[in-house]
């Protein structure tokens, strides 16, 4: 085929991602997006100018050669395209699914500036739902160091620590205290989103081609110290994550019904509670559900809890999902394409509204939600414009489950007996923002566990960056 | 494979009554840090969920934990079905905080029903420290009862009672706890535990006197780790969780009505997975007959 002309790319339109069928969808847990076909990501490829100065890349927080690889993935050279990225990016077809490209990779392509950018996201999990299938670029392992190298939570940031020590030749142990590993991947990010087989094939990848050792059920703080592994160790990568629920703190919280983000998901989507009773741990939704916040995770929360109800019902869904959020459309942090899809499949957004009681019944279960009507103040110095009640707008909302999605914090489990680590008063530990060095010896840390809770792949970047500096330490 | 089917093996199965099972279950790197007080969780299959289930007892050197469990539900019902030299799935711990174990003078020690169990170490861990232990364990009925002569041994005195006489003392535990403590005994610290409204009332007939009360919790949990929130329970003071800030709690500070409602919350789902793990255990039966 004959090279095309910039204004001939340009004049291609952004191909849209087939999904499944709104009213389908709302009753089942699989996939939303169905991925391109071959021939819809050559030709969404085609659309990218290869920019010289390429602001794409810039945007990415770990630098992917956007450029290279769409050039290849378009002259259909696979396994090249499959190189370039995994150059900078061990988990494409987790990036490709879940990374908030509108304001990383694509917000910055040149071609938003006129119309639509080219879709990055969805060529880069194309390219790594190929290589899941085909292994053209085995990660290779180099010669052993003997070195020791333990690894704490198998999340994102953990494991993109634990490949790139791997292909140094360091010995690599990743202790997780769940049954299974990924962190968020697995336990929050719901199988419509990011399927399962997914995650477990990109680890079990990884782990195949570098002989990387995960041991599950080993809780650090508990099962053994950060101490105890001090013993053992050359050195330590700390990336457990932010995984503790912050509550609301208004009257009711204990009510039956009333339950976090995280204990919903973590039912629904580590448990498997979508398939009670063939799997042994239920999980509850009423007819009436608030989820409250607007991030990703209540976008997550209120999906799930939509689709339960509808499969609970048997197919047509008689009840209502709220999400529920004190600022306005504008500052809903979630990212736009799952705002979008919930929208589509039938969630009712309260915006500027602020939970002040939940409200329940004589026998301890929630019966509703007392909430106050809010509006934007002007900005302040920060520019943020704070939601502020508005008076006697109090009004009652009808309930039997509410949902807290306001966010988490790291646990501080891990850091039983490890009092010299210093931590900040969030409780994130403190570390070198490029380096992720602690403040103890041999011990460095990444991911939302020093950041408070961001990214799949900003956690990666800060796995990514770790290693480099341990394997320097180690060599030295 | 991300979900390593390592399996840790039963090494040993007792029956101790019609409906408590003994198992000790191998895994060393539980049996190094366990203590008194501590529980694990466990998850028997690919399909189970994790239920946690207190330390009953180890052995560092043989790299084991030892169990006791009631058959209430699914997956009671399910791990008692399993024998010596099966494995189960997940196994980790050791979880929660340990007792505080020091000499504090005269303690009583409380173990109702399935209680008895983790009463135990409890007891006899006092009884080293140098304290006097009184114990009183009580069941439903006889049948119900175990670890008699253990509690016999861990304590300087032991009074058994069951709730309709077939055994003991008929009467509740908290009736001989009344008249101990009414009865002018300086008793410095009671530990409870056994089912939620047994503790309730154990903290009931304490409060008045102003004995401090230990209970351990045994909410609805998930991960045991402080990650869901789900083993939360009010406070005086707030809600905290049981995994990681418990298990055990001054029972004079738990909203006692709250929590015996947040643990009756899954019940209807609880009876559906029950009744279908029995009848499929009836199936499978009635197919290995034929
Ligand atoms: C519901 C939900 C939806 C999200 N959606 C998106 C999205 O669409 N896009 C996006 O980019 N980001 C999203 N995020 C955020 C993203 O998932 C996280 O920022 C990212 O996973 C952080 O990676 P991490 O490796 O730092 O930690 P985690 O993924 O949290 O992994 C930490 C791991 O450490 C383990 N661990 C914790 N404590 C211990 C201990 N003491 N001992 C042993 N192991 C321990 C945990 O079990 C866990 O497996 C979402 C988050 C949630 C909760
Ligand atoms: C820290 C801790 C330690 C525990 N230690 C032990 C132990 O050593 N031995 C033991 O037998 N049990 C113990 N339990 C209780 C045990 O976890 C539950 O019995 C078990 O989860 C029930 O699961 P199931 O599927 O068999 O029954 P389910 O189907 O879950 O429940 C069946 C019935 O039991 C009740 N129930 C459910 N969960 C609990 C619970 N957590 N506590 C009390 N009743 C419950 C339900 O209301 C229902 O009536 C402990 C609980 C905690 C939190
Ligand atoms: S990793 Fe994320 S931000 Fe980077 S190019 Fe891929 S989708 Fe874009
Ligand atoms: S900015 Fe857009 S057009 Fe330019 S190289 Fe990147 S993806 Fe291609
Ligand atoms: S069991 Fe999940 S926080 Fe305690």
């Amino acid at each position: 085929m004959a090279e095309l002309t910039p204004k001939e790319r340009m004049a291609i339109g952004r191909h849209e991602m087939p999904v499944q069928d709104e009213k389908v969808r709302a009753g089942n847990f699989d996939e939303v997006a169905l991925g391109y076909s071959q021939e819809t990501a050559i030709r969404e490829a085609e659309r990218c100018l290869q920019c010289k100065k390429p602001q794409c890349v810039e945007g990415c927080p770990v630098g992917v050669r956007i450029p290279q690889f769409i050039k290849a993935l378009r002259e259909g050279k696979m396994a090249e395209a499959v190189k370039e990225m995994k150059a900078k990016n061990n988990l494409p077809a987790i990036c490709g699914r879940v990374c908030p490209q509108e304001s990383q990779c694509e917000g910055r392509c040149i071609l938003g500036k006129k119309s639509k950018p080219v879709a990055i996201g969805r060529l880069e999990r194309f390219v790594g739902d190929f290589e899941l299938t085909q292994r053209t670029c085995p990660l290779v392992r180099a010669k052993s160091t003997g070195k020791k190298v333990a690894i704490v939570g198998s999340g994102p940031a953990g494991l993109t620590c634990a490949v790139d020590m791997g292909r140094e030749g360091h010995s690599v142990t990743i202790f997780e205290s769940l049954h299974v590993a990924g962190g968020v991947l697995v336990y929050g990010i719901p199988e419509f989103r990011l399927p399962k087989r997914v995650v477990h094939a990109e680890i079990d990848y990884a782990m195949d081609c570098l002989g990387i050792e995960i041991k599950t059920d080993y809780v650090i703080g508990r099962t053994l110290t950060l101490k105890d592994i001090l013993e053992e160790f050359d050195a330590i990568f700390i990336g457990s994550g932010a995984g503790l629920p912050m509550f609301l703190r208004v009257p009711g919280i204990n009510l039956n019904g009333v339950m976090s983000a995280n204990e919903f998901l973590t039912r629904v989507n580590l448990m498997m509670g979508y398939l009670f009773p063939e799997y042994d741990t239920p999980v509850k939704i009423g007819k009436k559900v608030a989820v409250i916040g607007a991030g990703n995770v209540a976008m997550d929360a209120a999906r799930c809890s939509l689709r339960l109800q509808t499969m609970q019902s048997g197919g047509h869904n008689p009840g209502e999902v709220h999400i529920v959020y004190r600022r306005s459309r504008q500052e809903v942090p979630a990212r736009d394409e799952e705002v979008h899809h919930a929208e589509e499949e039938g969630i009712i957004f309260d915006f500027l509204t602020n939970p002040v009681e939940i409200l329940g019944d004589d026998k301890g279960a929630v019966r509703g939600m007392r909430c106050v009507k809010m509006q934007l103040a002007e900005p302040d110095a920060s520019g943020r414009r704070k939601p502020v009640p508005i008076e006697g707008s109090e009004f009652d909302m009808e309930l039997d489950t509410v949902i807290v999605a306001l966010g988490t914090s790291p646990n501080p489990l891990v850091f039983v007996d490890a009092a010299e680590l210093q931590r900040t008063k969030h409780g994130t530990v403190i570390a070198d923002p490029i380096t992720g060095k602690t403040t103890v010896d041999k011990v460095w840390a990444g991911g939302d566990v020093v950041t408070g809770a961001a990214t799949v792949i900003s956690a990666m970047g800060a796995g990514k960056r770790a290693a480099a500096d341990m394997h320097k330490f180690l060599s030295a | 494979m991300s979900e390593f089917g390592k399996g840790y093996r039963i090494l040993k199965k007792e029956i101790l009554s019609d409906v408590t099972k003994l198992m000790i279950i191998e895994a060393p790197q539980v049996a190094k840090k366990a203590q008194a007080g501590q529980f694990i969780i466990i998850k028997i299959d690919s399909k189970g969920e994790r239920i946690p289930l207190t330390i009953a007892d180890y052995d560092r050197e043989a790299g084991t934990i030892t169990l006791i469990f009631q058959e209430v539900g699914k997956s009671t019902i399910h791990l008692g079905t399993l024998n010596e030299g099966d494995t189960v799935d997940t196994f980790v711990g050791p979880l929660g905080h340990p007792t505080e174990i020091k000499n504090y003078g005269t303690v009583m020690c409380v173990g109702g029903g399935v209680g008895i169990a983790p009463i135990y170490p409890i007891a006899r861990a006092l009884k080293e420290a140098g304290n006097e232990v009184i114990s009183i364990i009580g069941a439903r009925n006889k049948s119900l009862l175990f670890w008699e002569d253990k509690m016999r041994a861990a304590s300087d005195e032991l009074i058994v009672c069951t709730d309709d006489g077939s055994y003991g003392r008929k009467c509740l535990v908290t009736d001989p706890l009344k008249e101990i403590i009414g009865g002018g005994k300086k008793v410095a610290q009671v530990w409870a535990i056994g089912p939620a409204i047994m503790m309730k009332f154990v903290t009931l007939a304490t409060r008045p006197l102003n004995v401090p009360t230990i209970v351990s919790l045994n909410t609805i949990m998930i991960d045991g780790t402080g990650m869901c929130g789900g083993c939360r329970v009010p406070l005086k003071e707030g809600a905290q969780f049981v995994c990681v800030d418990g298990p055990e709690f001054d029972g004079h500070a738990v909203e006692w009505d709250s929590l015996l409602g947040r643990l009756q919350f899954y019940r209807d789902e609880e009876k559906i997975a029950a009744d279908r793990f029995k009848h499929e255990c009836n199936l499978d039966k009635a197919m290995r007959r034929q």
